[in-house]
């Protein structure tokens, strides 16, 4: 009986000794001296946590932790003061700025990246472009077969995000509303909605059926992109940096940094190395456009 | 002193088995109080009976009617699959086997338990949903369907377990009584056992039900979250839990779209109820035979 | 109609029985099989002992084993003593009569609220309203909300399982209730609660809905330095790595999933095991 017990909390103290062992091991001695959070769009999560692991690899003492989930969700936890950086793929929005407002925030803007949203479809379907008035139709289920836009006779699978992500809301406001504030137009009910871009990206790779769009960090060549025109009198445009970087490819934004405030210590640290040329640099690894050449 | 030490080492206790208690009326009101408030701007009417879930939009609508009808369907579902399969294997394991295959067959069922429902969602993902669509040469793999089979191997484990220590407690004398009067081991075990022990079982299946429709990872990565009332079960379907998950993150807090997932929460938190309380019932009738 | 053969109509029905069994076991085995299979070339020491790199692509997953192990630890800390007090209540002070039935009755209905309104509630108390913040703590606090009923119940099912004459052999020496609990009840169940706690552990790594919104980061490059700290989890590393990032290496998805299986399962196979030893070593 009294083994057990012995052998229990044995095992106990021995895994807190191997855990603080292991953290020495990896940590060096000690303390960090600041700590920030930075959450936000699942877009540039990846993109921000390269910075972090570089930035963190550079000033061992600072520690950073980044959360995904939504634009929306980033606004939200720096509007409830829970996060120091929020990172957005689209502005912050009238009503949150608001509550910012009411709140006590002070939300202020960074400019740290482009990132060009990519209409995706399977390597085996005939389809390479579309105008922007054909893509609002699909994705409200106005066009429901691949024959319609000159593919096969297949159903249209739709693949959108979840309605809490910045790409799903810049996507319904750029494609579905044409940029009309006044516009009511919702995604079709029967888009199926992906907790994440890789999810899209990893449907569209195995069913001939889908479209979906992700940012472009997530299109490689095992898929196909397709190339749009706003109507069909315009050229279609295939993204890629430099079409983002001039502004000719339609469905564009810019990646956003939000900070309460202006920057101070670590904050200003780590958005200045982000801006730096070594932070875009990363960009381009990344797959987004840096905003300086 | 011995008694004063006695007394107060009591009382603590009893503090704790009240805290049980404490939790459910904490978790309760919270999500009542949130839920409440929801329904204060809200039509209840409007958000069960409502089929569109656009919660981010301007005006925003939140019809739940979608999201039940999802949850319902894949444990439906599930539920078809795993309630024969459970059961059947229930009665393998009890009474079929011998003793020694028992034990480990029972230690593998409780292991299966085990396995972490991001482990699945993400083996489902990987292998069941392009098996699923090309079987069924259907749009996408992303269906109630695979959400069920995936779903129904987190239920059978319960439902084996339960159900089986439900047949083994069927009193001896009620099979040897039957074996006496010349039936064969099936028919007693079909016509007596089987019998004597349904309070036990139906209990393992409500039990069953009410872990599937609160799973929430696996549905979340398997069911495609396309949030419209489907027309069959190989159709993408969104779930409750999948909703609250994948929208939960950190929305504004005491904002309308924060309120309605508590709302959900609440609707989820009432449906579970209501399922372990009649499971309650069962086993508690089950005890007394 | 026409009547079966009962010896034939036997027969069959126990094929049939026996093809449901291996119909229930088998997929599952073949789960594990995959993930072993494709997994197991990724794990090393280096796996399991470094940061991620890479954007996450390469390095090692030693933050989410880490970050796992204290959420877990912190909640069967608070968990443990918890539950077996209140078992014990239930067990020996208890009457019956209706304030046992409510405590019951709340047990009951604990155990099965879904794991994501555990989150939601967690996200609602702990991180807002206590204001602990997405930490440590405030995951532990909802993983051991989530987990108290199943170590009460089976608490109180060690407890009960301990022979009444013991305690009456105890009381009739004059030893008083809480002592003849002290030194002769609780000696005797320790193995049970310790096997409940064990199996509990086990279920609580896996879980990811209700730290989702309470303890996790996509990503912490340092391990954590206190319990207020946000951490990594392995469940919900494996869900971001395979639905978030783009172009992962397959072999590291496999590789944490059998990583948070091995975790887990070794867990319940000790839990399993002991049971049998304390089982067959009982003296009653």
């Amino acid at each position: 009986m009294k083994k057990i017990i012995l052998i229990s909390i044995l095992v106990m103290l021995s895994s807190i000794c191997l855990f603080y062992g292991c953290k020495k091991y990896v940590n060096g001695s000690g303390k960090y001296t600041a700590s920030i959070q930075i959450k936000g769009s699942d877009t540039i999560v990846n993109l921000i946590q390269v910075w972090a692991e570089n930035f963190v690899k550079q000033h061992p003492t600072y520690n950073i932790s980044v959360t995904g989930g939504g634009s929306g969700t980033g606004f939200a936890s720096l509007i409830n003061k829970t996060c120091d950086i929020t990172m957005s793929s689209r502005q912050i929005e009238d009503k949150e700025a608001l509550l910012a407002k009411g709140n006590n925030v002070n939300p202020v803007e960074f400019k740290v990246g482009l990132d060009g949203l990519v209409v995706l479809v399977n390597k085996n379907n005939p389809v390479d472009r579309l105008t922007l008035g054909q893509l609002r139709d699909i994705f409200m289920a106005k066009i429901t077969n691949w024959k319609d836009i000159g593919g096969i006779d297949l159903k249209i699978v739709i693949l959108s995000r979840e309605s809490n992500s910045g790409t799903h809301m810049f996507f319904k406001e750029r494609v579905l509303r044409h940029n009309d504030k006044n516009s009511r137009d919702e995604f079709s009910v029967h888009s199926l909605m992906m907790s994440s871009s890789q999810a899209i990206y990893d449907e569209v790779l195995q069913n001939p059926n889908a479209l979906g769009y992700v940012g472009m960090g997530f299109a490689n060549s095992d898929v196909k992109v397709l190339s749009i025109a706003i109507d069909d009198k315009g050229k279609y445009i295939y993204p890629n940096t430099e079409n983002v970087l001039n502004g000719s490819y339609p469905i564009s934004r810019p990646l956003y940094l939000y900070t309460n405030g202006a920057p101070r210590d670590v904050i200003k640290m780590f958005i200045d190395y982000a801006l730096s040329d070594e932070g875009q640099e990363t960009v381009v690894k990344t797959d987004f456009v840096p905003i300086k050449k | 002193m011995q008694k004063v030490l006695d007394l107060i080492i009591e009382k603590i206790i009893f503090i704790c088995a009240i805290a049980s208690i404490i939790f459910v009326i904490l978790i309760f009101s919270f999500l009542f109080k949130e839920g409440l408030s929801f329904f204060k701007n809200y039509e209840v009417s409007k958000f069960i009976g409502g089929h569109f879930w656009y919660p981010s939009s301007d005006p925003a609508s939140f019809g739940i009617l979608s999201l039940i009808v999802g949850s319902v369907l894949v444990t439906l579902g599930a539920c078809a699959i795993a309630v024969p399969i459970g059961i059947m294997t229930a009665l393998f394991i009890s009474e079929i086997v011998p003793k020694g295959a028992r034990d480990v067959l029972k230690s593998l069922v409780e292991l299966m338990a085990a396995i972490p429902s991001v482990v699945i969602g993400f083996v489902g993902m990987i292998t069941l949903v392009p098996l699923v669509k090309s079987i069924f040469s259907l749009p996408t793999g992303l269906t109630a369907f695979s959400g069920s089979i995936m779903l129904a191997f987190m239920a059978i484990p319960t439902i084996v377990t339960i159900s089986e220590d439900a047949i083994r407690s069927v009193p001896r004398h009620y099979k040897q009584g039957a074996l006496a009067l010349g039936a064969t081991k099936w028919q007693t075990l079909r016509r007596i056992v089987l019998k004597a022990a349904m309070p036990g079982i139906i209990a393992a299946v409500m039990l069953g039900i009410s872990r599937v429709i609160g799973e929430t990872m696996a549905v979340m990565m398997i069911t495609g979250n396309a949030a419209h009332i489907p027309h069959s079960i190989f159709e993408p379907v969104r779930t409750m839990t999948a909703t609250i998950a994948a929208e939960m993150g950190e929305t504004v807090r005491s904002g309308m779209h924060y309120k309605s997932l508590f709302a959900i929460g609440l609707v989820l938190f009432l449906i579970t109820f209501l399922i372990n309380f009649i499971a309650d019932l069962f086993l508690g009738k089950n005890k007394n035979t | 109609m026409i009547k079966l053969n009962p010896k034939l109509s036997q027969k069959f029905s126990y094929t049939l029985l026996c093809l449901a069994a291996i119909f229930a076991i088998v997929p599952v085995l073949l789960m594990v099989f995959i993930i072993i299979k494709n997994g197991a070339s990724a794990i090393s020491w280096e796996f399991l002992s470094s940061m991620p790199k890479d954007g996450m692509r390469g390095g090692g997953i030693l933050p989410a084993i880490i970050g796992t192990l204290s959420i877990v630890s912190c909640a069967i800390i608070v968990t443990l003593p918890i539950g077996v007090c209140a078992a014990i209540y239930l067990n020996e002070y208890a009457k019956d009569n209706i304030f046992t039935r409510i405590i019951k009755l709340a047990i009951v209905n604990l155990a099965g609220v879904p794991s994501v309104v555990y989150g939601l509630f967690g996200l609602g108390i702990f991180v807002m309203f206590l204001k602990l913040g997405v930490s440590i703590i405030a995951g532990a606090l909802t993983l051991s909300i989530m987990e108290l009923p199943v170590i009460i119940t089976t608490a109180k099912s060690a407890l009960n399982s301990v022979p009444y004459y013991f305690r009456e052999a105890s009381l009739s020496l004059g030893v008083s209730r809480w002592q003849t609990i002290r030194y002769v009840v609780l000696p005797n169940a320790i193995p049970g609660i310790l096997t409940g706690a064990i199996l509990s552990i086990a279920r609580i790594s896996g879980e990811t809905a209700p730290i989702l919104f309470t303890a996790v980061a996509f990503y912490v490059p340092h391990l954590p330095h206190s319990i207020f700290d946000q951490v990594m989890a392995l469940p919900y590393h494996l869900y971001i790595i395979s639905t978030q990032i783009p172009n992962m290496p397959k072999d590291v998805i496999y590789g944490t999933a059998l990583v948070l299986l091995m975790m887990v399962l070794t867990m319940s196979c000790v839990a399993i095991f002991a049971r049998i030893y304390f089982r067959k070593r009982r003296k009653w």
